[in-house]
């Protein structure tokens, strides 16, 4: 019997037709949307909250630029523990036994010492202190580097981030080679120079996104636009406008527990990959929706379908 | 040549298979089953008007820049016109999805065609989501900022990469159109060549049931 609904309703129409002009109909549709369209568009706008610079970060929070960029040189910022596929330093999210970052490997390198602070420097011409430090920096070895870094980063960190307030210590250049960088910002040198990395042409962003976001100034900006995750930003839009509303359901699951937690384990703190497996699960199975038993039965046990086809009904008395 | 030769010849096999499953009357027919007459109907045609504002916006934007619209009021004045048009695309698209759910479209083997309708939708996504990416504003920063997280915590990170500015324009304005273009034309084409699905009961009768 299936079969041969199948083939019926498969089969070219032969009941009751009526005249349609498909062509007038698109035109129609293609005015009306375009009228529509310029009119929002007059009306209100787009959009278009300024970039962030790291001028911008440098001049209008200078202690959380400095503080970054003391984290960046220690390799203690979020960027320099982050794991693939910027580097190896920590294994990333898992799902269960699955580390399948790591997996993927380190295919967009990033070494936070040279790629956001030293290399930069280079680029410039440094006052004496600075030129001094950099000399002094890259004639050390790397354990001595580290060492340097890491001291000042903690009693920087023990200091709330007050360089004034940090005691002496065994620091090397770090101090001058972070003021240094501070100083790049503030006169606007910087964001060129970790795009380029010494180089003409380039179109990745990556590294400038990556250091700007190890910082609390753009993590704040975002907080005061509503953009936070925890707070459905995934669909927002700054100002009043429209977001992706179509991400609705891929922000929904940050909003409940386990996923909203990212202390709690295995979910929580792995939220990001168990929200992708979700999110991917659930269009495969909108793609294939009509071989889904239960879901593909629903149109025919909640008739909508009699409102969309009401006239028909009526008139063959269905 | 002889008559035998042009059977046997791939593009005369595709011409006749062509003309049996897509002939052009099937293409632009000018009458439609007496069931087609609800206002569900039009959102179809309407998320390919919408399409057709984004493409026509968007190539003015390709032409004169990711950057233009931050400086120039035409600019601004014709990415409002691609943002607005994405929006009414997206709520005409979903209607379009929602009401082919509930008219069971995937009955009379027209599964390739829901298929096809849903893969044009996550297409549509992930089309869109670069175009956020690509603003060149606050908005495009942390939304690659946020989501490479998500992209990264299953390994697709390593190749899509979205705080790659120009791996992102290059998606936006040449791959992926021409995945959802080929994607909706398919679709289209599928709807001209299966016919509109009939109503849930129309062969009820035919097939010894209740009305």
């Amino acid at each position: 019997m299936n079969d041969r609904r199948s083939e019926l309703e498969a089969a070219p129409w032969s009941g009751r037709t009526r005249r349609y002009d498909l062509i007038k109909e698109g035109v129609a549709a293609l005015v009306v949307v375009t009228i529509a369209t310029v009119a929002l568009s007059t009306l209100f706008g787009s959009p278009d909250d300024k970039q962030i610079t790291f001028k911008e970060w440098a001049v209008a929070a200078p202690a959380d630029f400095y503080a970054t960029t003391v984290q960046e040189l220690a390799g203690s910022s979020g960027t320099g523990g982050y794991g693939a596929p910027y580097n190896t330093a920590s294994d990333g999210v898992n799902l269960g036994p699955l580390h399948l970052a790591k997996l993927m490997g380190v295919t967009h390198p990033v070494d936070t010492v040279n790629d956001f602070v030293i290399t930069p420097l280079t680029t410039v011409v440094n006052s004496g202190p600075v030129a001094d430090a950099l000399k002094q920096w890259q004639s050390s070895d790397s354990k001595t580097q580290a060492a340097w870094a890491t001291n000042y980063d903690n009693a920087l960190t023990k200091a709330n981030q007050d360089a004034t307030k940090v005691p002496s210590g065994n620091y090397g250049p770090v101090p001058q080679l972070s003021g240094g960088l501070l100083s790049m910002a503030q006169a606007g040198s910087l964001d060129g120079a970790l795009l380029s990395q010494g180089n003409y042409f380039q179109s990745d962003n990556t590294k400038q996104t990556l250091f700007m976001g190890d910082g609390s100034y753009f993590n704040d900006q975002s907080t005061a636009s509503n953009l936070q995750g925890s707070t459905w930003g995934m669909m927002n839009e700054t100002g009043r406008y429209p977001g992706q509303a179509w991400l609705w359901l891929y922000s929904f699951w940050y909003q409940i527990p386990p996923f909203n937690n990212g202390d709690s384990h295995p979910f929580g703190a792995n939220a990001d990959a168990w929200i992708m497996v979700i999110m991917g699960a659930l269009s495969l199975g909108l793609i294939i929706m009509p071989l889904i038993p239960g879901v593909r039965s629903l149109p025919y046990k909640i008739k909508i379908h009699r409102l969309v086809w009401k006239n028909y009904y009526q008139e063959e008395n269905l | 040549m002889s008559i035998m030769q042009e059977k046997e010849m791939w593009t005369s096999k595709l011409r006749k298979s062509w003309q049996k499953t897509l002939p052009v009357e099937k293409l632009l027919p000018d009458t439609q089953p007496a069931y087609v007459a609800s206002w569900i109907y039009l959102f179809g045609v309407a998320t390919l008007a919408s399409l057709g504002v984004i493409i026509a916006s968007g190539i003015v934007l390709a032409f004169e820049g990711a950057s233009w619209y931050h400086y120039s009021n035409v600019g601004h004045f014709i990415n409002s016109m691609h943002f607005w048009s994405v929006q009414f695309f997206f709520v005409f698209m979903v209607v379009h999805l929602w009401g082919k759910f509930w008219m069971a479209a995937w009955r009379g083997r027209r599964l390739l065609t829901w298929i096809t309708g849903a893969v044009a939708f996550v297409a549509s996504i992930a089309t869109a989501f670069t175009g956020y990416l690509i603003q060149t504003n606050f908005d495009s920063q942390w939304i690659s900022y946020e989501a490479k997280d998500g992209f990264n915590s299953v390994g697709i990170g390593s190749r899509f990469n979205v705080t790659n500015f120009g791996q992102m324009i290059l998606l936006h304005v040449a791959f992926l159109p021409i995945v959802l273009g080929v994607i909706t034309m398919i679709h289209v084409l599928m709807v001209r060549a299966k016919g509109v699905v009939p109503p849930i009961d129309a062969f009820n009768a035919e097939l010894g049931e209740r009305k």
